[in-house]
């Protein structure tokens, strides 16, 4: 049975390498059927990885708060004042940490670099994770005294300074400030919105207060919670007191914005199973093309080979014999068709997670399903020319033309 | 189900076979009761005008086709009893057949047309070679072995027709006008080499129209208007023996 088999596998290898134009584009519709389904999984995999990568290097148990118009023209933002009330009166709030973001030049060595210039003290960098690979954070007197040092992210680093050497206790410059580089940050990829995180220098806030924005204001703030309370009676404690400080009366709208990491990540699993469903369902359409496609196809071919089925019947091919040719044809010219879509998903996958920067995320299992599920789909439209072909009567078809 | 016959049977009997194509008013009744009996070993020519029912009755003994009603025994087994599947299963083990248009499949080389039934007997390809090999020998075209149908002539292509129709060893050969598409010359090779399978011990039965092919039968079976008409007795006109194996 096994030796009948590999003949017919390689009867089907062989009819199909005859007709190899035909073959190939009676299977464009699996190929790009499976090509699609992959490369959006893949795609969307990446994306909801980099996403989270992105949330998670926010910090978990994290709230960032930020100012919005509200019923104002123009966002007010937070004083020192605020956050010292957060820290002092919400129960369960582990750090609580004000920043501030200029952009500015630096330079050290002859070179110059465009970069991010944040403002943050420790507290700050703990509620973030934001961790120092080489050399150490502020000290107490750095932050207090708003002295002129500075955490340098790893691609200014690359920029300015020379490879090899350590920039640690190093002069150098962001605009007109001058500042001593007291450590490196981890490498944090990006952030949301199209920054790069690893493009930044960290002065304390009070330098970067007085040196680059020139007020006392605080830009944005992050509250750290402990996870043993719960997020939703932090972010009321939280609200009721802004609202209390910012002087909001009765139902005057918020003037800031809490942004919850984890409901962020549960927003953003909800819109990937959305977008993961609707792919599902474009890709059963191409798909079911797809096999109709080779359905007319294997038509044809079983009234073109009339003749041939004639000649196998009268030397007694059984009619399940004559089906399983068919359908085994059918069956190689999907499964072709599937691998060829698979391998096209993954340069198409490679490629585009390139260029739109997410990670390329290999997910076995749908390179699986989409295999099988492509030699599902040539059983399914492979049987009726099959059994068609297995039914004709010998004495007709080998009278056929 | 049996296929094996009880020993001493005849190796095929039809009884009152009748077969009528079409329902109602544009029934025709293409057999009205044919008889006839055929024993192992035989060379029969079946003869007779178009439509005087030959080709159908050849098809029926092919066991491709089964009677409207009547009786036809192979080999003992009564075939109009049997299904399609069981029909198909007698042709692979007892039929070769060899048709008009030698019907073989195009770009695939001759050894391989020959291994065909093979195939579907589920031998491995060691011995589908060797057996097919066999038979192309028989029948003097083994240098051919790789070559595809249409680098064939046509006596060739007969030829590897006939081959694929040996390779199972059948007992018997259904000829269908085999030499209806070639010159003279390239028929007479074709008949002398059923003559000498023939006498190798294989039963042919040849559907023609050419009084001279059938003269190479021992039995002439004369069909007109759905009916055995006579049946005669013959001492082939031809014999190969002088010019041995190589046809």
């Amino acid at each position: 049975m096994l030796g009948m088999f590999g003949s017919t596998l390689l009867l089907s290898f062989r009819e199909i390498r005859r007709h190899l134009l035909r073959s190939f584009l009676t299977t464009l519709g699996i190929i790009i059927g499976v090509a699609a389904v992959i490369t959006m999984v893949t795609l969307g995999n990446g994306v909801t990885a980099s996403v989270k990568d992105q949330i998670s290097s926010l910090g978990s148990n994290v709230f960032i708060v930020f100012p919005i118009e509200g019923d104002r023209d123009t966002p007010r933002p937070f004083e020192q004042a605020d956050i010292d009330a957060i820290g002092r009166q919400i129960a369960g709030v582990v750090e609580v940490a004000g920043s501030v973001n200029a952009t500015g030049i630096a330079f050290h060595n002859g070179q110059d670099w465009s970069t991010g210039v944040q403002g943050a003290d420790n507290e700050f960098l703990r509620a973030q994770s934001i961790d120092v690979v080489e050399g150490r954070p502020f000290t107490t007197e750095e932050t207090k005294a708003g002295k002129n040092v500075c955490l340098i992210g790893p691609k200014v680093q690359a920029a300015i300074f020379v490879a090899g050497t350590s920039p640690l206790g190093a002069q150098m410059r962001v605009n007109q400030v001058p500042c001593t580089v007291i450590g490196v940050l981890e490498e944090r990829g990006d952030g949301g919105g199209g920054s790069d995180q690893d493009n930044t220098v960290i002065m304390p806030l009070k330098t970067v207060q007085r040196r680059f924005t020139g007020n006392d204001n605080i830009q944005f703030f992050v509250v750290k919670y402990d996870e043993s309370y719960a997020s939703a009676s932090i972010q009321d404690a939280l609200v009721s007191l802004l609202r209390e400080r910012r002087l909001l009366q009765g139902d005057a709208n918020n003037d800031f914005n809490v942004i919850d990491t984890a409901q962020v990540n549960q927003a953003l699993g909800a819109a990937t199973g959305a977008l993961t469903a609707m792919v599902a369902v474009i890709a059963g359409i191409s798909l079911l093309v797809g096999g109709i496609g080779i359905m007319n196809i294997m038509l044809v071919s079983v009234t073109e080979r009339t003749r041939e089925i004639g000649i196998r019947l009268a030397i007694g091919a059984l009619a399940r014999e004559v089906r399983m040719q068919f359908l085994t044809e059918a069956v190689v010219l999907c499964c072709l068709g599937g691998v060829i879509g698979i391998a096209l998903a993954l340069v198409l996958s490679l490629g585009l997670s390139a260029l739109i920067d997410v990670p390329f995320v290999f997910d076995p299992v749908i390179n699986v399903l989409s295999f099988v599920f492509s030699a599902v789909m040539g059983i399914a439209f492979g049987y009726y020319p099959a059994s068609r072909a297995s039914r004709l009567d010998p004495i007709d078809a080998l009278r056929h033309e | 189900m049996s296929l094996d016959a009880p020993s001493g049977q005849p190796l095929i009997q039809l009884e009152g076979i009748t077969k009528t194509f079409g329902t109602g008013a544009a029934a025709f009744q293409a057999l009205k009761g044919v008889d006839l009996t055929i024993e192992r070993g035989d060379f029969v020519a079946v003869m007779g005008p178009s439509g005087s029912g030959k080709s159908t009755t050849m098809n029926i003994l092919g066991c491709l086709d089964v009677p409207t009603a009547g009786k036809f025994r192979f080999r003992g087994v009564e075939v109009q009893a049997l299904d399609r599947d069981q029909r198909s299963l007698l042709r692979r083990r007892y039929l070769g057949f060899v048709f008009q248009g030698f019907n073989l499949l195009a770009r695939t080389t001759a050894v391989e047309n020959v291994e065909l039934p093979l195939l579907y007997r589920g031998e491995r390809k060691a011995e589908r070679r060797a057996a097919a090999l066999r038979a192309l020998d028989q029948v003097g075209l083994v240098p051919w072995a790789d070559h595809t149908p249409a680098e064939l002539s046509g006596g060739q292509q007969q030829r590897v027709a006939i081959a694929r129709a040996l390779v199972t060893q059948p007992d018997v050969l259904l000829a269908d006008e085999p030499t209806g598409n070639l010159d003279t010359e390239r028929s007479i090779e074709i008949m002398e080499l059923l003559t000498r399978l023939n006498k190798e011990g294989i039963t042919i039965l040849l559907v023609t129209h050419e009084t001279e092919m059938a003269a190479f039968a021992r039995t002439i079976v004369h069909f007109r208007d759905g009916l055995v008409e006579r049946i005669d007795r013959n001492v082939p006109t031809h014999v190969s023996a002088q010019k041995g194996g190589t046809v």
